[in-house]
């Protein structure tokens, strides 16, 4: 359509949306939509990235992992069930602005508290609906993920283009501190208490201590910049890191503290971006994905008992490890524990001494919210590693006979970043 | 795990004919099943008494029995076949039924044949509501209180524990046949004792009531490594109350959080693995309590169902074809998404769950006005006959698609009546009980200022859902009070699925004045793709539906491709189903061999046709002119269109075709002008004329005064009935003046522009239906098939055979001739079909269709010729002369020629009478008449006419009876006629009993008669029974009964009416002509005679008898 059409489009679609004013959507490339304000009025920008699922948004809204991105949402009806006190991830609203076709004008669901439009507003997010959030999807799918701006004070998309373009990359990026906690706090276990673990907050989500506790895990949660001293203070049974936003390979710190960990043969269990920091730690390279994953029907087969799980995933980088065979590392033989079958990108790692699982992590959520539940098997997984009952033919790595190949001196961190 | 090595043929069972439940969707998910199992090389042995199905084509398998789906015959087969394994879970209930009666007779056992997809202790957990409610609550699940009842007291008995009102659900029943609400004892006796009979295992649930919740469908799919994934979950716009099939429903679930989505999806899981479906798909339905989310699990179906292939289309992830592969040993990784496109070249897995960037919304069709007295409430007993499905980038162009796509007048809103007119409280009373229109009352009770928290409290629709109809109301409003039809307020219009014609009633517009202003301002549809995937991965097929959105996906034709658009027929209705997709999925067939790219438009999405790799590309669409016109421009966008087919979708596509035209849109075959020759009185005649053929005197009136005229110059009786009509609508044989008016008393339409038309009604006439193809200078006879019924019995609910068995050769070359100097007169292209009836050796032509017809799919079965296939490529240009030089038709001769030994092939219609209750529970009369009421048909094939009489009320009702007690009471009319066959009856062995006057007279010539009371006379003295008590208690095995008087038109009760309709209660073969009793008479000497063999159609066309 021509630029008359659409700002026409944009027009009427205004009215649809309860007379709201119109707001443009520009990205990195240019390409430009016209719709209206959703949300927060104002101007935003970050990475423009796409999920899938078609429940969930109040989760998705509420992962800190979404810190800096500009979600658009390709399920074109958003709000349905409004927001409730039970559903959020974490404090707040993430996203640094949000995409939807066709919001909806009254929530409905028992447990709703106040619509999604109005938690936007409070918070602040800038919106954007009524464009065609299929067109833009695919775009992305075809060039990428990129910057984006949404505004509904600039008129003209040239200007907002330009501030676009000055605003900040997400590979190269570091920022968990910034989603971090600032005090440690502690999640107690729930019923008798089995274990101790210290959780790295990269990002969390709360349905990660939410589940450990529940299997017994007092969680002490602790800001991205503990150092081994405040873990080997806790004397934990096992070490967590978790789900986070950024680059990991500006993520330096918490490397380290990971290497230090694995080297004091603490049992180790990592969520996404944990997956993607113990890979580095293991002197794996981690890549920018072209459009990442985002979505709650993503296929990953455990390759140690060859079943699929319908996972959620919530990713832009990947670890770049051997699909086939293990590797050595100074701290056991690593192998690809689960892989996606979408794509074949690495969805998990598993590190074993002498055949024995020493520590494990794997790319997707297992803690859901939103999502399904098939990967929850893996907590349990994690507390059977601290309880040290992980023996013998049970933990047999599948690719521990096949061969295995040394890692070149300079362990190739740089492969593949974009 | 790849695919099992020690299965090397297969057996998979159909579902029969077409009935209320159970329509096209299996010959979906059949031939999709046949396709991959052949495709993986194995032996394909195929059993279906439905002749009008894909599956049955003899290329779709490599055994195709055309025989009777019970557990006798598919024992004959099996024996002669000796198949590894069974797959029955892709042929609805009627399979699964006779796989658990073949399992329970030890046959499967006997010739060592493995039940793949679900094993029959998985059937049933399944089926059984009782070991189902056990499953459920040991996975911490909830069911409704319920208790199992066995006899009339346990009901009564439950109804005291649970309190009414209370839902009854017999067990292995389907579409909620025997099911019902019952709100009182009365109801409880009436609807509880049915139950009972109908259940095959007289089993019956009672179940607490939980009307008004929200009603959730998941379809589930396993395979054998144990992967289990959700393909979709359904979301019913009307509460629970109403059956699924009854409901408007949406895709995806529009109203649940994540967190309750994956507590269904928890439950979905834990259940198909308890109940071990081990390998396929099955659905489970969900109530969830709006006040606080309590969810209770209604069932499950562990087998391919209704909702399965609503999913299929819904998502583009096939189900029949995944569950078909599981079964024979893949697992979901190992399974390719046909659909996806990685970069790298290669194909995500089925192994995920589909994603949907649109809605889908499904509204059913149902045929009321074919059943006068049918109590119209909706409940839990299925009652609608058909489905559209329409896809939309919003909730609301997805609806206001859906509803179009349904083709009747009345179902999309219309804001056009008087507003004032009218009265919110009584629309809210009327939509507080569920029944056809109630959207349409909700809508009108909004534009009347009911509140969207009133809409919600009179009809439990969920408050998201009224909001979108407010939405739509509230732009209604802006349309109409807009100085003009600004370009915003049009887009926002379309945006909200709005259509020309409603906007030009809104604004007193014509429609194609509407339709310029929107062309003149660039507004005009684009094009998406169903991908599985929400855009995530690149798109393979182009499977499209239309939005009003930014970016279409229609992808240019490739070098040197023509392409031609088939128009499909819409949703099932009585008159235009199954057959008329056939024809449509045929001509797809034979246009892409023949090098075309072929484009097919349908929104029914139980159908063949709409399945993404039947037709090139595939627009899922309302059949509307508005709809039509937009893909075709978007089409030849993409490049050269030959043309539009009009001519195979049944009367939905012909009746565009005038429209289509006159937009300048080439008609490949048949001219619209040509079709107009045969549909128009006046014109039709003269062609008639000029051919010096006859028609029944007729005439046309638009008062009574006007009828009385004709029918005083015509004489009576008369055959009255509105023009422009498919399937007899309102049609009716009127025998005097007060009759006559009562009819144009009822008949709502009359105009100057919409007669009625009144025809001399040719008593006791034979029947000719007639297909055939014509190329502009050569016939070719497709079939001539003698209806066994006379005339006045709509030719789709008579049975017929073929070849006909009582005219002689002069006749069929009268036949031919006629039908020549027809399709000749008229200007045919393609197909036609004539009906004539035989009267006193004058041939009357009652109507002819310049279409594909009901028929063909039987034909082309019977004499082993794809007419439609043919058919398809004639109006494309090539002559029937090249066909048989290809050998597409036969070398010489044709279909009106046979040889001698011909098999003979029995087409029986059959009936959704026992379906309908009148609101006082009695069931529908079950007369037959001029206007069609069967659903669907099957075909009976053998080398005589007996057997093949015989096999086909096997398929249609159950096996004649070959002892027992006949009862018979005949019109004074057909006393007569009747004594022969019923003398040989008697000879045969039968007890017979008759009422009065028919006694007598059999008793006069010989024949042993006990006399039985009639109904109305009640029981005797000394507890003598009546007819009625004999069926009801099971004391007769055969009941023959000539409606008395007039024939039922509107008029519910004839004399006989209540013994017909108890014999279709009970389930007993009831005879209402004396030709079907002739019929039987020799169907019953063929059973008797002894061992009734089964053959492949492979088997007959090998020995080359057919043509
Ligand atoms: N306990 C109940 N209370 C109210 N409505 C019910 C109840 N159980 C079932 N229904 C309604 O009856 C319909 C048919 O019931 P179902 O168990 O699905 O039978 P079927 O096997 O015919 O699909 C359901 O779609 C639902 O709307
Ligand atoms: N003049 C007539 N005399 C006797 N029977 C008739 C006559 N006209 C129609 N019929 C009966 O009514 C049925 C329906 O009429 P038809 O013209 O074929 O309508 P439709 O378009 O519904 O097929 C026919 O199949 C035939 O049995
Ligand atoms: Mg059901
Ligand atoms: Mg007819």
């Amino acid at each position: 359509a021509t630029q008359s059409a659409r700002t026409q489009q944009a027009a009427a679609v205004t009215q649809s949306a309860g007379h709201r004013i119109p707001a443009i959507l520009v990205l990195e490339d240019g390409r430009t939509f016209h719709g209206v304000s959703y949300g927060a009025e104002g101007e935003t920008f970050g990475e423009a990235v796409f999920s899938t699922g078609m429940s969930g948004y109040q989760e998705t809204l509420t992962d800190p992992s979404y810190h800096r991105q500009v979600v658009v949402m390709t399920a074109p009806h958003v709000g349905n069930t409004g927001m409730n006190d039970e559903d959020t991830e974490s404090q707040r609203i993430w996203v640094s602005g949000y995409v939807v076709r066709d919001p909806a004008r009254v929530p409905s669901n028992w447990r709703s508290r106040r619509s999604l439009d109005d938690a936007l507003r409070e918070q602040g997010v800038v919106g954007i609906s009524g464009i065609d959030t299929r067109a833009l999807t695919r775009h992305l799918r075809e060039r990428g993920a990129m910057r984006v701006g949404i505004s509904t004070t600039a008129t003209d998309a040239a200007d907002l283009l330009a501030r676009v373009k000055e605003s900040g990359e997400m590979a190269g990026a570091n920022l968990s501190d910034e989603v971090s906690t600032a005090e440690t706090y502690v999640v107690p276990a729930v019923g008798e208490k089995r274990f101790t673990v210290a959780a790295l907050d990269l990002g969390i989500k709360a349905n990660t201590p939410r589940m450990m506790s529940e299997r017994g895990i007092e969680v002490h949660v602790l800001p991205a910049g503990a150092t081994i001293a405040d873990l080997t203070a806790l004397n934990a049974d096992g070490l967590f890191f978790s789900n986070g936003p950024g680059d990991p390979a500006a993520t330096a710190a918490q490397v380290e503290l990971l290497k230090a960990a694995l080297a004091h043969e603490i049992p180790y269990f990592g969520i996404c971006f944990g997956n993607q920091l113990f890979g580095r730690a293991l002197g794996f390279g981690t890549y920018k994905l072209k459009y990442g994953h985002r979505g709650i029907n993503q296929p990953v087969m455990d390759r140690t008992t060859g079943k699929v799980e319908v996972t959620a995933h919530n990713h832009g980088f990947a670890v770049d490890a051997p699909l086939e065979g293990s590797t050595e590392t100074p701290y056991g033989s690593v192998t690809v524990s689960h892989v996606n079958l979408n794509d074949d990108c690495v969805e998990g790692l598993e590190l074993r001494k002498d055949g024995r699982l020493k520590a494990f992590s794997v790319q997707y959520h297992p803690e859901a919210a939103a999502g399904p539940h098939d990967a929850a098997y893996l907590f349990d997984r994690f507390c059977a590693l601290m309880g040290g009952q992980l023996r013998g033919s049970d933990d047999e790595s599948p690719g521990s006979d096949v061969t295995t190949q040394q890692l070149p001196a300079s362990d190739g961190t740089e492969r593949g970043e974009a | 795990m790849p695919k099992r090595e020690d299965i090397k043929s297969v057996m998979v069972i159909g579902s029969g004919p077409i009935v209320i439940g159970q329509a096209c969707e299996f010959d979906y998910s059949g031939t999709q099943a046949c396709r991959v199992l052949r495709a993986e090389g194995l032996r394909v042995i195929l059993v279906n008494s439905n002749p009008a199905t894909i599956m049955t084509d003899p290329e779709f398998a490599d055994a195709t029995y055309v025989e009777p789906i019970t557990p006798e015959f598919v024992e004959k087969v099996i024996a002669k076949e000796r198949p590894d394994a069974l797959l029955a879970t892709l042929g609805g209930q009627t399979a699964l039924n006779c796989a658990v009666a073949l399992d329970e007779a030890g046959i499967l056992e006997k010739y060592d044949v493995e039940l793949i997809g679900a094993s029959i202790e998985a059937i049933q957990r399944g089926e059984n509501r009782e070991e189902f409610k056990k499953i459920v609550s040991e996975l911490g699940g909830e069911s409704a209180r319920s208790v199992i009842c066995h006899t009339i007291d346990d009901l009564l008995a439950g109804a005291e524990q649970l309190g009414y009102p209370v839902v009854v659900r017999p067990s292995f029943t389907m579409g909620g046949s025997g099911s019902g609400m019952a709100y009182d004892e009365a109801d409880l006796r009436r609807i509880g004792g049915n139950g009972l009979a109908l259940s095959p295992t007289t089993e019956v649930l009672l179940e607490e009531s939980i009307l008004g919740w929200k009603e959730y469908e998941l379809e589930v799919m396993r395979d054998k490594a144990d992967n289990v994934v959700i393909v979709c979950s359904i979301e019913n716009l009307d509460p629970m109350g109403v059956h699924t099939g009854d409901s408007i429903t949406v895709a995806p679930a529009m109203t649940l959080t994540d967190r309750e989505y994956q507590y269904l999806r928890d439950l979905s899981l834990g259940i198909i693995r308890a109940v071990g479906v081990d390998t396929g798909g099955c659905n489970i339905q969900f109530a969830v309590n709006p006040e606080n989310g309590r969810v209770i699990v209604i069932e499950m179906n562990p087998r391919v169902s209704r909702s399965s292939a609503l999913a299929s289309k819904a998502t583009g992830f096939p189900i029949a074809k995944i569950a078909a592969k599981v079964a024979i040993g893949y697992t979901l990784d190992e399974i390719p998404n046909d659909i996806t496109a990685r970069e790298d070249g290669g194909t995500t897995p089925a192994a995920f769950e589909p994603a949907l960037d649109y809605v889908v919304v499904k509204v059913p069709r149902f045929a009321f006005e074919k059943f006068p007295g049918a109590d119209p409430v909706l409940t839990t007993h299925m009652k609608s006959v058909g489905e559209a499905m329409a896809i939309g980038r919003n909730f609301t162009e997805a609806l206001q698609k859906a509803l179009r796509s349904l083709e009747s007048k009345s179902a999309p809103f219309d804001w056009s009546h008087k507003h004032e007119a009218l009265d919110k409280d009584g629309l809210l009373a009327a939509a507080h009980v569920p029944h056809d229109g109630r959207l349409r009352d909700v809508m009108d009770a909004i534009r009347a200022g009911a509140t969207p928290d009133e809409v919600h409290e009179a009809t439990g629709i969920d408050p998201w859902f009224v909001d979108q109809l407010c939405l739509i109301n509230e732009i209604a409003q802006e349309v109409i009070a807009a100085s003009e039809l600004t370009p915003d307020i049009l887009r926002r219009a379309k945006r909200h699925g709005f259509s020309d014609a409603q906007l030009a009633k809104m604004r007193d517009l014509r429609e194609d004045v509407v339709r310029g202003v929107r062309h003149a301002l660039g507004i005009r549809p684009i094009y998406k793709t169903v991908d599985t995937c929400a855009a995530e991965f690149a798109a393979r097929t182009p499977y499209h539906y239309s939005s009003y959105d930014e970016e279409t996906e229609v992808q240019p034709r490739a070098e040197g491709k023509e392409a031609v658009i088939i128009l499909g027929s819409g949703p099932n209705r009585i008159g235009q189903g199954i057959e008329f997709d056939y024809s449509c999925v045929h001509a797809s067939l034979a246009l892409a061999e023949a090098g075309y790219e072929t484009i097919m438009v349908n929104c029914n999405p139980e159908t063949v046709s709409t399945d993404y790799d039947t037709s090139d590309r595939l627009y899922f669409e309302p059949l509307t002119l508005e709809d039509v016109l937009e893909i075709v421009h978007a089409e030849q966008q993409a490049g050269p269109v030959a043309g539009v087919i009009c001519q195979l979708g049944g009367q939905t596509p012909l009746g565009l075709a005038k429209g289509l035209e006159e937009a300048g849109v080439p008609i490949v075959g048949t001219s619209p002008a040509a079709i107009d020759l045969a549909e128009e009185r006046g014109a039709f005649g003269r062609v008639l004329h000029e051919a010096g053929l006859v028609a029944p005197k007729h005439g046309m009136a638009i008062s009574f005064a006007e009828a009385r005229e004709i029918a005083a110059e015509i004489g009576y009786p008369v055959l009255v009935r509105p023009s422009y009509v498919l399937g007899g609508r309102g049609m009716q044989i009127v025998y005097d003046d007060e009759a006559l008016a009562d009819y144009i008393a009822q008949a709502t339409e009359i105009s100057n522009d919409r007669p009625v038309l009144v025809d001399r009604f040719i008593d006791d006439a034979v029947e000719i239906d007639v297909d055939a193809l014509y190329d502009g200078t050569e016939l070719y006879l497709g079939g001539v098939m003698e209806h066994i019924e006379e005339a006045g019995i709509h030719s789709g609910d008579s049975s017929c055979a073929l070849p006909p068995i009582t005219l002689g050769d002069s006749e069929v070359q009268r036949i031919r001739e006629a039908t020549e100097a027809i399709a000749h007169g008229i200007g045919v292209r393609g197909l036609i079909n004539i009906q004539f009836a035989l009267g006193s050796d004058v041939l009357y032509v009652l109507e002819a269709n310049p279409r594909a017809s009901r028929t063909v799919p039987f034909v082309s079965k019977a004499t082993a010729r794809p007419l439609a296939k043919a058919a398809a490529r004639v109006m494309l240009g090539e002559s029937i002369k090249q066909l048989r030089a290809e050998g597409v038709l036969a070398a010489e001769g044709d279909g009106g020629a046979l040889p001698p030994d011909a098999p003979i092939a029995v087409k029986e219609a059959v009936m959704p009478f026992s379906r309908f209750r009148t609101p006082d529970g009695q069931t529908v009369d079950t007369v037959l008449g001029p206007e069609m009421k069967s659903t669907g048909e099957v075909m009976g094939f053998d080398a005589v006419f007996g057997t093949a009489f015989a096999k086909s009320q096997a398929a249609a009702y159950g096996s004649l009876p070959t002892s027992g007690r006949v009862f018979c009471s005949m019109a004074n009319r057909d006393k007569r006629t009747m004594i022969f066959p019923i003398k040989r009856l008697h000879d045969l062995g039968f007890e017979i009993l008759a009422t009065q006057g028919t006694a007598e007279v059999l008793r006069r010539n010989g024949v042993p008669t006990t006399l039985v009371r009639k109904h109305f006379e009640g029981p005797g003295p000394n507890g003598e029974k009546t007819t009625v008590q004999l069926i009801n208690d099971g004391e007769l095995d055969l009941v023959i009964n000539t409606p008395h008087g007039t024939t039922s038109g509107g008029s519910p009760r004839v004399d006989g009416y209540e013994i017909r309709t108890a014999a279709v209660v009970a389930g007993i073969p009831c005879i209402t002509t004396v030709q079907g009793l002739a019929a039987a008479v020799q169907g019953i000497e063929a059973l008797t005679a002894g061992d009734i063999e089964v053959r492949s159609l492979q088997d007959w066309a090998a020995q080359g008898v057919t043509r």
